[in-house]
């Protein structure tokens, strides 16, 4: 279990337990909270459940695999610190992970 | 306008598929696709990619699944309306009047939505005055290369339609390629032509890039690209191009009144029917308990609204089941009865 922090665009703060083995994106789809469609269902095939992670934390996550940054390349406003939700895997490693969801994800 | 017993909307697997049942039990159908071809996500996104769940398949790609159901309703002679998208929906009695984006017009007794995850569209620019400048001086697709020749273009996007296009002006134009990093998705020997060019001075390349503003009056003049690291460029342009692949959007569907939930559709599971009487919704856009997102559910689905449709097009008649391997009727409208 891992306590996670979606910032949603509308300047709202949800902090969420997650088990452990769920994803960021499936976190944040269950509890209703706006701003992730995650379109592919976590296929990493679309880039809608893009997120900016907090900096202190870019390097705590698994390193991103190839397909996931050419899926960052078609995000809304990609930066540095973005993220695929649906690659990261929640465990116990990632609780306080603090993300934000960009102000729309098309 | 065009006369017929069921609408479907969306050629992917599970359209064609349902295509296939409706054959089966003896109703037409014609299919409206939003693309140039028939295989949505299969063909748009993975093509070459091979999938491994399809029963009694173990390998295929996206697009040899696409061409063996187009065999498999090849008996049935369907008319595809393809570059299509349906706007407007109308009941008229016990039918449905239909209308695309291009003015085509239908008369069904059903509409079967195999919409995927809705219509495919460019994902566009961030930077809002983009919008002042589309289909004018910005483009997301290209229809008439020639109005570039001698112009200076800036393309902005590391996939293959960015690499190819920034490619090919390159002959006729003053190439300007704008990507976020230094990596690239398209494929490696476009990436290295790409490289070659630049390092001959035939194409600009800037990497860690992005789009900070776009100016100009009626027509672009200029665009600021923006490094990762804050840096600020000013490139003259009189055209901008952005190649940031397809996005899904549901568009009109979501004005027919119908349940959606979570840009879903709602349905029910004995026949797909939506909370709209003569609507049904199968594939990746229908939603219910339980709802798995695969291209076998969705052949199920298809299956089970296909029969559904028959009590509005053949109020008259009663539907009986039967097996391809047995029905003569079955084997006739597939044109394989000895």
């Amino acid at each position: 279990m891992a306590k996670i922090t979606y910032y949603t665009h509308d300047s709202k703060t949800h902090t969420i337990d997650v088990q452990n083995g769920l994803t960021v994106m499936e976190g944040a789809v269950q509890n209703d909270i706006p701003g992730i469609d995650a379109d592919c269902g976590g296929g990493m095939a679309c880039a809608t459940c893009h997120v900016y992670v907090k900096e202190d934390w870019l390097d705590k996550l698994p390193t991103k695999e190839d397909g996931e940054e050419d899926m960052l390349d078609m995000a809304y406003e990609p930066k540095q610190n973005s993220r695929l939700s649906c690659q990261l895997i929640v465990s116990d490693e990632l609780d306080g992970l603090e993300v934000t969801i960009p102000e729309k994800q098309t | 306008m065009n006369k017929t017993d069921v609408l479907i909307i969306g050629a992917g697997p599970t359209g064609l598929f349902c295509a296939h049942q409706l054959g089966i039990i003896g109703l037409k159908c014609e299919i409206v696709d939003n693309l140039d071809k028939q295989g949505g996500q299969c063909i748009e996104l993975y093509p070459d990619k091979p999938i491994y769940d399809i029963p009694a398949v173990p390998e295929c790609t996206g697009e040899e699944l696409t061409n063996n159901l187009l065999q498999q309703i090849k008996p049935f002679n369907i008319k595809f309306h393809l570059n299509e998208r349906v706007e407007e929906l109308k009941k008229a009695e016990n039918r449905w009047h239909v209308k695309t984006s291009g003015n085509q017009e239908f008369d069904v007794a059903a509409i079967i939505i195999a919409g995927g995850v809705g219509s495919f569209e460019p994902r566009k620019f961030p930077v809002k005055e983009c919008e002042k400048f589309e289909g004018s001086s910005l483009f997301y697709s290209i229809k008439d290369k020639t109005i570039f020749k001698d112009k200076t273009i800036s393309i902005f996007g590391g996939g293959d339609s960015a690499l190819d296009w920034a490619i090919e002006l390159s002959n006729t134009s003053k190439v300007n390629l704008i990507h976020r990093r230094e990596g690239f998705s398209g494929a490696e020997s476009s990436v290295q032509k790409v490289k070659e060019l630049n390092d001959q001075g035939k194409l600009n390349l800037y990497t860690k890039y992005q789009m900070d503003s776009v100016s100009g009056d009626n027509q672009i003049s200029s665009v600021n690209i923006k490094h990762d690291e804050g840096e600020i460029k000013e490139l003259k342009s009189d055209f901008v191009l952005g190649f940031f692949g397809l996005i899904m959007q549901l568009g009109p569907i979501l004005n027919w009144g119908l349940n959606i939930n979570k840009k879903t559709v709602e349905v029910n599971t004995e026949n797909f029917e939506t909370n709209v009487d003569g609507i049904f919704a199968i594939g990746d856009i229908c939603s219910y308990p339980g709802k798995l997102k695969l291209i076998l559910s969705g052949f199920h689905e298809g299956a089970l609204a296909a029969r559904g449709c028959f009590k509005y097009a053949r109020p008259d008649e009663k539907l009986r089941f039967e097996f391809t391997t047995t029905s003569k009727a079955a084997q006739e409208r597939l044109g394989v009865k000895k």
